[in-house]
């Protein structure tokens, strides 16, 4: 009984230390707070422009080994956040092939493995959506005289409140994942901490209402983005509608 | 210049082992040619071998005697379910054009004025897919008419309207024959055929079985198949 009685404080305490946190405007959790979106929106910008043109390639480019390719671009959506932290890890250390850009620890290389891990999320689930247009629009459009790369333009377009859940699942990705930050950033106070390895780490200190405290305002922070991104879209269609 | 005729030579369409499609014809200038057959003669297939959507598997489709793609004329087509883009009906319409690298004014001048000739001034703001079935299929035809085509393809233009939307639509139909678009168009209607028709092509099990005059097809149908279509005896299984 008293385990769970433990669970119950621990929950409670964290929620009060959230608030306690959110409305005193915590200089350190500001600064883990903006560290932790710059990095996942940048990543997230590298890897729409990546994945939005390449989902809609995949889609409309019939060439050989196209099959081939769209299995991998799934396969590679499941790929483990500390496979790819290792992976970043060993090219940018001194010693490995981007060793003299001198990126190891630094937020660029945090972005450097989010974009990695979420670039295959964003390609696969545009293409999906793309295809489902295409599906559509194809003999249209090419009747109308379109080239490929003008069908790929036209589905991107008018795909693009669509298009949006794609990057957000992206985004989603990205904010929570703690291993690949962990690997290539080194966690270090004031410079490379985020969310999450801030909670891991307050978590293996023993802080557990602390972490889960920051637990709670990195749910608040996904459920914010997503409401605000899902507003725009709506509003983006609606004005589109009367307009 | 003359853009027609359109000649199929010994073009036949395969999909999936089966053979769909097997003809030869000739659509010239002049009136709207029809083609007419029950539900998978290949009237659909026949339109998209013709506009070049579909490959023929064996012999050619040729424009004035010159091979497809080496001498295309200026040509468009329109669907039987019409596929708006998620875009506002003006936008849909300056789509084509665009493409065609038309300058901007060009393109608004062109766009209202089809717009008007359809009946859809006050639709021009408004999204396309929320139009109504009928007013769509009238957006439609004016997104071919803005480019002024030399050939028209219209694929059961009226298939899913009403009375009162089919009556539109003919009209405007034969406004743009007027204008100087050769209409090369498919109907399992009848009636339609011959208010619209100037010659009948008449497919039956992918097979092209006539093609004359329409008043002779209607007075006169040389095959047993023709005969039997026009009287609304359904053929089965006689592919």
């Amino acid at each position: 009984m008293a385990g769970t009685e433990d669970t119950a404080n621990n929950f409670l305490d964290a929620l009060l230390l959230a608030l306690d946190l959110i409305t005193e405007f915590n200089a350190g959790l500001i600064e883990i707070v903006s560290l932790s979106l710059s990095v996942s929106l940048s990543a997230v910008l590298i890897a729409a422009s990546i994945g939005l043109p390449l989902g809609a390639a995949l889609t409309v480019y019939n060439f050989r080994g196209r099959q081939i390719s769209i299995v991998l671009l799934n396969a590679l959506m499941g790929l483990p956040p500390v496979f790819i932290g290792l992976t970043v890890y060993l090219l940018l250390s001194r010693s490995g092939p981007l060793g003299a850009l001198d990126l190891l620890f630094t937020p660029t290389a945090m972005i450097i493995a989010q974009a990695i891990l979420i670039t295959p999320i964003v390609a696969a689930l545009s293409r999906q959506t793309c295809q489902a247009l295409y599906e559509i629009y194809e003999e249209q459009l090419r009747s109308l005289g379109a080239t490929p790369l003008n069908i790929m333009l036209t589905i991107l377009w008018d795909a693009r409140i669509s298009l949006v859940t794609a990057i957000m699942a992206g985004f989603g990705r990205a904010i929570a994942e703690v291993g690949a930050v962990f690997i290539v950033g080194g966690n270090i106070e004031h410079f490379t901490r985020v969310m999450t390895t801030t909670i891991a780490l307050e978590t293996s200190r023993g802080n557990l209402a602390l972490a889960m405290a920051l637990g709670i305002i990195l749910v608040l922070l996904s459920i914010v983005v997503n409401g605000v991104a899902s507003v725009t879209a709506d509003s983006v269609s609606r004005s589109r509608a009367n307009r | 210049m003359n853009k027609l005729p359109l000649t199929l030579k010994n073009v036949t369409y395969h999909s999936g082992g089966k053979q769909l499609l097997k003809c030869n014809a000739t659509i010239s200038e002049g009136l709207n040619t029809v083609i007419l057959g029950p539900n998978g003669a290949g009237k659909s297939i026949f339109l998209r071998v013709c506009h070049g959507l579909l490959k023929p598997t064996e012999g050619q489709v040729e424009w004035t005697g010159k091979e497809q793609d080496a001498n295309n004329p200026n040509q468009a087509m329109v669907f039987e379910k019409p596929i708006m883009l998620q875009r506002t009906a003006e936008a849909n319409l300056a789509y084509g054009l665009k493409l065609r690298g038309a300058k901007r004014d060009v393109i608004k001048q062109r766009v209202l004025q089809i717009l008007r000739r359809v009946g859809l001034t006050e639709a021009a703001k408004q999204l396309a897919t929320s139009l109504s079935a009928g007013e769509q299929q009238r957006l439609a035809l004016a997104r071919a008419w803005v480019l002024e085509p030399d050939v028209l393809f219209l694929d059961e233009p009226t298939a899913n309207l009403d009375p009162g939307s089919t009556a539109e639509v003919e009209i405007i139909i034969q406004e743009i024959r007027k204008s100087g678009t050769k209409i090369v168009m498919t109907t399992h209607d009848l009636g339609q055929a011959k208010r619209l028709g100037g010659d009948i092509i008449f497919l039956y099990g992918g097979i092209l079985k006539e093609h004359s005059s329409a008043e002779k097809f209607f007075d006169s149908p040389k095959t047993i198949e023709a005969r039997a279509f026009l009287n609304g005896e359904i053929l089965w299984g006689q592919y």
